[in-house]
């Protein structure tokens, strides 16, 4: 009986001099902030009002500031993977082993989906509806915390496989049978799976808080056609989590069940069917696809109509285009493997299907554009990710369209044509959204702006960088280049794989004029400081201090007009509501902080990193933590605290809000 | 249940319009929370009797439903089961009127109910695993034992719950927050014999077929 299960020295890569160089700068960069953290004495601050908080903007902020970080991580690899393949043309190997080259590809995929791209849209999500749906929280704030630190557990368990063990080197959609042990004999696939579990549950949990939130909790007077165009997509998008990750999560559970305890779901003998796999998996990834998009749709309607200062055009044919998108996109799953050879007429289902999605999107992209069509469009730095983002994604929806002809997609099926067309949608549609989010509420989140010509710089770095990357992609793609490969005899690809890298490397320019972007106006916050209305803006989210206090509004608004807060303005100007009377507050409960999120995440993460190496006790041990830390919660005496009336009195004085509403 | 007799003690006519109303109480939030999460539990039971499906007929040479399934046991579980949704609802109707003696007697004859369901299951799985027809024989009992192993642990889970709540009625009394977790528990209770009798037809009904 070892105590240890696999887990022995073997497990770190003394040889491998990238992956220690990696790994020990992280761990330096680990050691360095924590240490500055606890020698300016933070950590109480830090524990007490963002580790332990319930408040969903800091646990929105907190979500961003983990995409973020992992957005570096999962870029570097995109910038190895390209570097590779730039050099091992011909003869050469380049720099990168096989072995390696392949948990790169497959963490990066990982990453960039679950870590980077989900927690963004959760963090704006998590951020901006309650304040547009003009609340003070969100239905289960505990709960959120809860998902947050969930999702951290998973982002730190696949980190700590960069230095003890290995990731997955099946791609980041681990198919059997390759990803079955008996191909996938180490723990990389096991580091896959636990992550992907245990951050689910704490998507899932964010996908039942926030249907609760939107369907349940609005201000009052704020029904279905009143709601701000962002917070229907927010909707729709947690439908889908809670519609589609528990697939997922079945799917993974399924693997698991195979790897560690001999089932034959997935295996090649005794029965077991590879492509239920490949079915669920997509059943699950296709709406995937739509939960990222659709709230950074969102995030666009919003920032095409306040920066033309007009109403959202056709706002009833958002709220349509938008349901239909969430219905239509469970209905396609098979256009990612209409290689699996079913028959002509099921893959002309799923090809039709998948071009009818196209409408809704159409329906969307004028809608921007007549949104913006006669309005006095301010080009501040959202609108040109906004713009960027329509002028690209509709070329890499086109290539989607080709993609959705079963004969077309048999001859490109995963070619670089493929990786070009997902990428060309993915991150105008979800990267784009995200920076144009970011961009549009930093100024509310901490009370001032980002500075603009950084901003400026940063955008038109991804832009270019972005094409020089992915448009040379569709060409190799067409001359018959796969996917994932680590080196290639074909020499005629190789000036098209040097283009793409220079795009990789302007895209790193633009990343790296995001870091002094926020260096910058960190340094000039009081230059960049705001009000509470910085864009001129039309929704709720304007109406209170920036940042909002804990409680958000000091009175709950009442909501009688779509784009309530445009409206309460203009009957301001016209004096319709001048008489601000003197306002009675009243005590406001609000929920009360709870480490529980972290505690159960850490043991979440014990518990993964014990069933990644088999090393039975510590499971044991963490899942028996985390039960008695749910039991200390579930007895506890006070979940809520009282705000006193004074306290928000002080606060309205010293933020006097521009518009009573 | 208790959802209701809170709407219905109003009348109708004086009550806002929802959207009017601004958000709900805490009561019927937590509750409506609830069902979304059961529901995206039954999305996974989905997946899993997809697998299911599939998989039905990939017996490896190995025994087929027919020969296996027992359906007398089944139908002993199935009354188990039906029963304690019985008492389940009792309790709720206890909560409702404030007896706490009678919340512990219908949640004690819930827990028996309960254990004696998965006592009966665990025994099915045994004799099926001594016979040699264990999860590992064939992909079909694979799915078998995931599908009905998967209910199993959700009612042992449920019982877990069941003692937590009797020791926070018993600790802090039937307050408003234990409330709203006895009426959660009693959804998933139910939600519990929905999935079962989908089970029960799809396995043991449809599957002991030729």
């Amino acid at each position: 009986m070892n105590l240890l299960g696999k887990l022995d020295w073997n497990a770190i890569p003394f040889d491998q001099p990238i992956v220690m160089g990696a790994g020990g700068g992280v761990i330096l960069a680990i050691v360095f902030v924590l240490s500055w953290v606890t020698l300016k004495g933070y950590v109480p601050y830090l524990w007490r009002e963002w580790i332990t908080s319930v408040d969903h903007k800091r646990i929105g902020v907190m979500y961003l500031v983990l995409a973020l970080l992992m957005l570096l991580r999962g870029f570097s690899d995109a910038i190895m993977m390209r570097s590779q393949q730039a050099v091992a043309a011909g003869g050469a190997q380049g720099y990168l082993p096989p072995e390696h080259y392949d948990q790169i590809f497959s963490a990066h995929g990982t990453i960039m989906i679950f870590f980077v791209a989900m927690p963004l849209v959760i963090g704006l999500m998590n951020f901006a509806v309650p304040l547009q749906l003009g609340i003070r929280d969100v239905a289960f704030p505990t709960l959120n915390s809860v998902g947050l630190w969930l999702t951290a557990s998973g982002i730190l368990l696949t980190n700590v496989s960069l230095v003890i063990g290995e990731f997955a080197r099946t791609g980041w959609m681990a198919y059997p049978p390759l990803s079955e042990l008996q191909f996938s004999p180490g723990v990389g696939v096991d580091y896959y799976l636990w992550s992907l579990q245990i951050s689910g549950i704490g998507t899932l949990l964010t996908g039942i808080n926030f249907v609760t939130t939107i369907l349940k909790a609005r201000a009052p007077g704020m029904g279905y056609m009143r709601m701000p165009v962002f917070c229907w997509t927010a909707l729709a998008s947690n439908l889908m989590i809670v519609a589609v990750f528990p697939i997922l999560t079945a799917t993974l559970a399924m693997l698991l069940l195979d790897r560690y305890v001999g089932f034959h779901f997935f295996s090649l003998d005794a029965g077991g069917n590879v492509m239920m796999y490949v079915n669920l998996f997509w059943m699950w990834g296709h709406p995937e696809v739509y939960i990222l998009v659709l709230p950074a749709f969102g995030i666009f309607s919003e920032v095409s109509a306040t920066f033309s200062g007009k109403p959202l055009f056709g706002y009833r044919s958002m709220v349509a285009a938008t349901m239909a998108i969430c219905i239509l996109s469970m209905m396609v799953w098979l256009h990612h493997f209409f290689t699996m050879g079913a028959s002509a007429s099921v893959n002309a289902f799923f090809g039709v299907a998948s071009m009818i999605i196209g409408v809704p999107t159409g329906v969307k992209v004028f809608n921007w554009m007549f949104t913006m069509y006669g309005g006095r469009v301010r080009f501040e730095v959202p609108v040109l990710w906004t713009i960027g983002f329509m002028v690209t994604f509709v070329l890499g929806g086109l290539t989607g369209v080709l993609l959705a002809v079963p004969p077309v997609d048999w001859q490109v099926h995963n070619s670089l044509f493929l990786v070009a067309h997902f990428h060309h949608v993915i991150i105008p549609g979800v990267v784009f959204g995200a920076f144009a989010g970011y961009v549009y509420w930093f100024p509310k989140a901490f009370g001032f702006k980002l500075d603009e010509t950084w901003g400026r710089r940063a955008f038109w770095c991804w832009f270019i960088g972005f094409h020089l990357a992915f448009m040379p992609l569709y060409v190799v793609g067409l001359m018959g280049m796969t996917r994932r490969l680590q080196h290639y005899d074909v020499l005629s690809w190789q000036p098209w794989l040097l283009v793409a890298e220079v795009g990789a490397v302007i895209v790193l320019a633009g990343i790296a004029c995001q870091v002094i972007q926020l260096v910058v106006s960190i340094r000039n916050r009081e230059k960049l400081r705001v009000g509470g209305d910085p864009w001129n803006g039309r929704t709720l989210e304007w109406a209170t201090a920036s940042p909002p206090p804990a409680w958000n509004f000091a009175v709950v608004p009442h909501v009688a007009t779509l784009d309530a807060f445009w409206n309460a303005k203009r009957r301001a100007a016209t004096g319709a509501n001048q008489a601000a009377q003197a306002r009675a507050y009243t005590p406001i409960e609000m929920p009360k902080n709870s480490p529980i999120g972290f505690v159960n995440a850490f043991f979440a993460v014990v518990t993964g990193f014990a069933l990644i190496w088999h090393i039975w006790w510590m499971a044991g041990v963490g899942l028996l933590g985390a039960f008695a830390a749910f039991l200390v919660f579930a007895f506890r005496d006070e979940d809520e605290v009282e705000v006193p009336v004074e306290q928000i009195a002080r606060f309205e004085q010293s933020h006097p809000a521009e518009v009573v509403l | 249940m208790n959802i209701a007799v809170t709407i219905d003690d109003v009348a109708r006519e004086t009550l806002p319009i929802a959207s009017e109303a601004g958000p709900a109480p805490k009561r019927i939030v937590v509750a409506y929370g609830f069902w979304i999460f059961l529901l995206s539990d039954i999305v996974m039971f989905s997946a899993l009797f997809a697998a299911y499906a599939a998989l039905v007929h990939a017996t490896a040479g190995g025994p087929s439903g027919a020969v296996l399934f027992n359906q007398g046991t089944a139908a002993i579980e199935t009354a188990c089961l039906l029963l304690s949704s019985y008492t389940c609802g009792m309790m709720s109707l206890s909560v409702n009127s404030r007896s706490r003696s009678a919340v512990y007697f219908f949640a004690a004859v819930t827990f028996a109910l309960g254990t004696m369901f998965l006592a009966l299951e665990l025994r099915e799985f045994a004799g099926m695993i001594s016979d040699g027809a264990g999860p590992q024989r064939s992909a079909f009992l694979s799915a078998f034992f995931t599908l009905v192993g998967c209910h199993g642990l959700h009612v042992t889970a449920g019982l877990v719950w069941l003692t937590v709540m009797m020791a926070q009625v018993a600790v802090k009394g039937l307050r408003a927050n234990v409330e709203r977790r006895l009426l959660c528990f009693a959804l998933f209770w139910h939600a519990l014999d929905i999935i079962w009798v989908w089970l029960f037809t799809v396995v043991y009904l449809i599957g002991v077929q030729p």
